[in-house]
């Protein structure tokens, strides 16, 4: 068992994303370090992106301030290095597929290993395109993460027992972002997976308060919050660090009141 | 040939909520492209709505200027709305009204292609929204006012450089959104398969007719076919035909901007490497951490930092070759043409216009060369004349 699916062990899992180098990459290490004290179980690292077609204008905005800071994918290998040395949390790198590509896929991969991220999540390699990145990912030990969607329908079953770490279930159509609401179409995905596969599945896209992650974690193995961290991090830039603990341990608390069902 | 690949290009690097979309957009496809009663209906809206076929104009005042190759122009320019965008627009609104959508949403750099699209959803009774950079609605705002004529919704995208890759970004992310009702028209043979086939075989007809109407009057096939490549759809609508063809020389013109050795260009297969965007593996312009490069072209419609697979696929194959235009070429062949032959063209055919003038003195009057004229340039008039140093309000 890899450390990803190590994180589903004892309770639901809490996953907060941050995009690395956003507002600066000194403000991105202290940002880990206050996620894993809130109780993060995986933490997500944006690779920033020029043009995230995934995103909503929160992330995306995040996006272009950090590659505005400098940041390249080489400055975030030598954080999550450096952190290493600190927290053992697992990481996962989400990113589009092609700074990955134009890195080379090789390289890429070695590098997550060497340096400790331990999964890919990549919102624009679909299964059907993923054998050209998988293999690499395997030898390097490296988790590609695999999404399922609303509007996956017959595609879940095949997705969901070709993958590995957890399944990315995306909560409703449409980008990144705050939801008022959500309808049951995680929950039905889920009990889909759920015929063919054990794999722990997260929900993601749209959860933004502590009431709405509470509500996913009835039927879900783990929330994955984004655009939420982001904003508190636009809003207070390198004074954030203690908003956005905060905001981990309201979560992190709210996604306990859910008892682990196995 | 692998499905939706052109050699190691193409592809569908989508993410997951859009892929029952595509897939349910391929067999579509795959069912009706094959069939008598929508072709005929196709073929019979070409004909009787959007004109075709266009004409092939002998440029026999440009011939004798230049004393080279004898020139034809393929006059794309004479469709309804005054481009080739037509051809694929009625294709793919036709095909989305077959798959029941009733909603239509399209990207658009100089407004062509948000023209057309609006003009098939009036046509077909359908909803329609517009996705456009803000640097191009300021470049375009006549284009914006037809669309909205036509009664379309145009959208302003301010994210990134506000222009035409911007605008597919966004409309991607709107088609995210609202699937079950709504059919993404895309603007050119890109983004994920099948679009690239789908649109390619829309826009076909150009070479098709260049071929007959050529054979009519020449009896001969023509020595080069010429056109310019934003993302590629008028150009390889024209090479399609004559692919197989190897004596047929297929020549496609890149925005060269302010020059390739300045930032400021849009030469994708000149400068640009190999990377995965907007659904495809291609050539990008990017740095070398594959974030994707803001370019620029004088033109909205070839100020695109990619270019269509199946070009990617003949420029490695050497079936095709790519040579950048610059912002000044254009420009003095946009003027030259309306001088010459009384034909303002788009600025974006103004690129092939030009190479086509270099090109033609340099082979020698027993060569024919058909050079695609994409799209007509009342749009661009306003622009050119500031550019010259005059005011006119639009």
């Amino acid at each position: 068992m890899n450390k990803i699916e190590q994180a589903f062990l004892h309770e639901k899992a809490f996953i907060p994303y941050i995009t690395g180098g956003d507002p600066d990459i000194e403000t991105s290490e202290k940002l880990l370090y206050a996620l894993h004290n809130a109780g993060a179980n995986i933490i997500e690292i944006g690779v920033p992106f020029s043009d995230p077609i995934a995103e909503g204008p929160v992330i995306e905005q995040a996006n272009q301030r950090a590659l505005k800071a400098g940041c390249t994918v080489d400055w975030l290998f030598e954080l999550v290095e450096r952190v290493r040395a600190k927290i053992d949390v697992p990481i996962v790198f989400m990113t589009y597929y092609n700074p990955v590509f134009v890195y080379g896929n090789n390289k890429f991969a070695k590098h997550c290993a060497e340096c400790g991220v331990d999964g890919l999540i990549i919102p624009d390699l679909p299964f059907e395109e993923r054998d050209e990145l998988y293999e690499q990912c395997n030898q390097n030990e490296i988790t590609l993460i695999s999404l399922i969607a609303p509007t996956s329908k017959s595609r879940i079953a095949r997705i969901a027992s070709a993958s590995s770490g957890f399944l990315y279930c995306v909560s409703s159509l449409g980008v990144t972002g705050e939801r008022h609401q959500f309808d049951d179409s995680a929950k039905l995905m889920i009990e889909q997976v759920r015929n063919v596969s054990s794999i722990p599945c997260c929900v993601g896209f749209g959860i933004s308060t502590a009431e709405q992650a509470r509500q996913v974690a009835n039927y879900a193995d783990g929330v994955i919050i984004g655009s939420s961290f982001v904003k508190v991090i636009a809003k207070y830039g390198r004074d954030s660090v203690d908003e956005i603990w905060r905001l981990g341990r309201k979560i992190r608390q709210a996604i306990n009141e859910n008892k682990i069902q196995k | 040939m692998v499905k939706g690949k052109f050699g190691k290009y193409g592809g569908q690097y989508i993410p997951e909520t859009l892929m029952s979309a595509v897939l349910e957009l391929e067999t579509a496809y795959d069912y009706w492209c094959h069939k008598p009663d929508f072709l005929e209906e196709l073929n019979l809206l070409l004909k009787q709505y959007a004109g075709r076929p266009s004409l092939l104009y002998f440029a026999a005042k440009m011939t004798s200027d230049l004393g080279g190759a004898q020139i034809y122009l393929k006059r794309e320019d004479l469709n309804h709305t005054g481009s080739h965008k037509i051809n694929n627009v009625l294709g793919q609104s036709l095909l989305a009204k077959k798959m029941g959508k009733t909603r239509l949403i399209a990207e658009t750099g100089a407004g062509q292609h948000g023209v057309a699209t609006a003009t098939a959803a009036a046509l077909m009774n359908m909803q329609c929204e517009i996705f456009m950079g803000c640097e191009d609605i300021k470049r375009q705002s006549l284009n914006v006012y037809r669309m909205e004529l036509l009664g379309a919704k145009v959208n302003s995208v301010s994210s990134g450089t506000g222009t035409l890759k911007d605008a597919v970004n966004a409309t991607m992310r709107e088609w995210a959104s609202r699937i079950s009702d709504t059919h993404y028209c895309l603007g050119s043979v890109m983004g994920p398969h099948p679009f690239p086939t789908i649109v390619r075989d829309f826009q076909a007809v150009i070479g098709r007719e260049i071929k007959e109407q050529l054979m009519n009057v020449e009896n001969r096939s023509p020595n080069a076919v010429i056109a310019c490549v934003g993302g590629g759809s008028n150009a390889i609508g024209s090479f399609y035909e004559f692919i197989g063809d190897e004596t047929v020389e297929l020549i496609g013109c890149e925005a060269g901007g302010k020059g390739i050795r300045t930032a400021e260009n849009a030469a994708t297969l000149t400068n640009g490497t190999v990377g995965v965007f907007h659904g495809m593996k291609s050539y990008f312009c990017q740095d070398k951490y594959g974030q994707i490069a803001p370019v620029y072209s004088i033109s909205a419609g070839l100020d695109y930092p990619g270019v269509g697979p199946e070009h990617a696929g003949l420029f490695d194959a050497g079936r095709s070759r790519y040579v950048p235009v610059s912002d000044d070429e254009a420009l003095e062949a946009f003027e030259y043409l309306s001088r010459t032959e009384g034909i303002i063209p788009a600025i974006e055919s103004a690129h092939a216009i030009a190479y086509a003038k270099h090109y033609a003195q340099s082979l020698g009057k027993d060569k024919i060369i058909v050079v695609t004229l994409s799209g007509r340039g009342d749009k661009d008039v306003a622009a050119v004349a500031r550019y010259r140093g005059k005011t006119v309000y639009e």
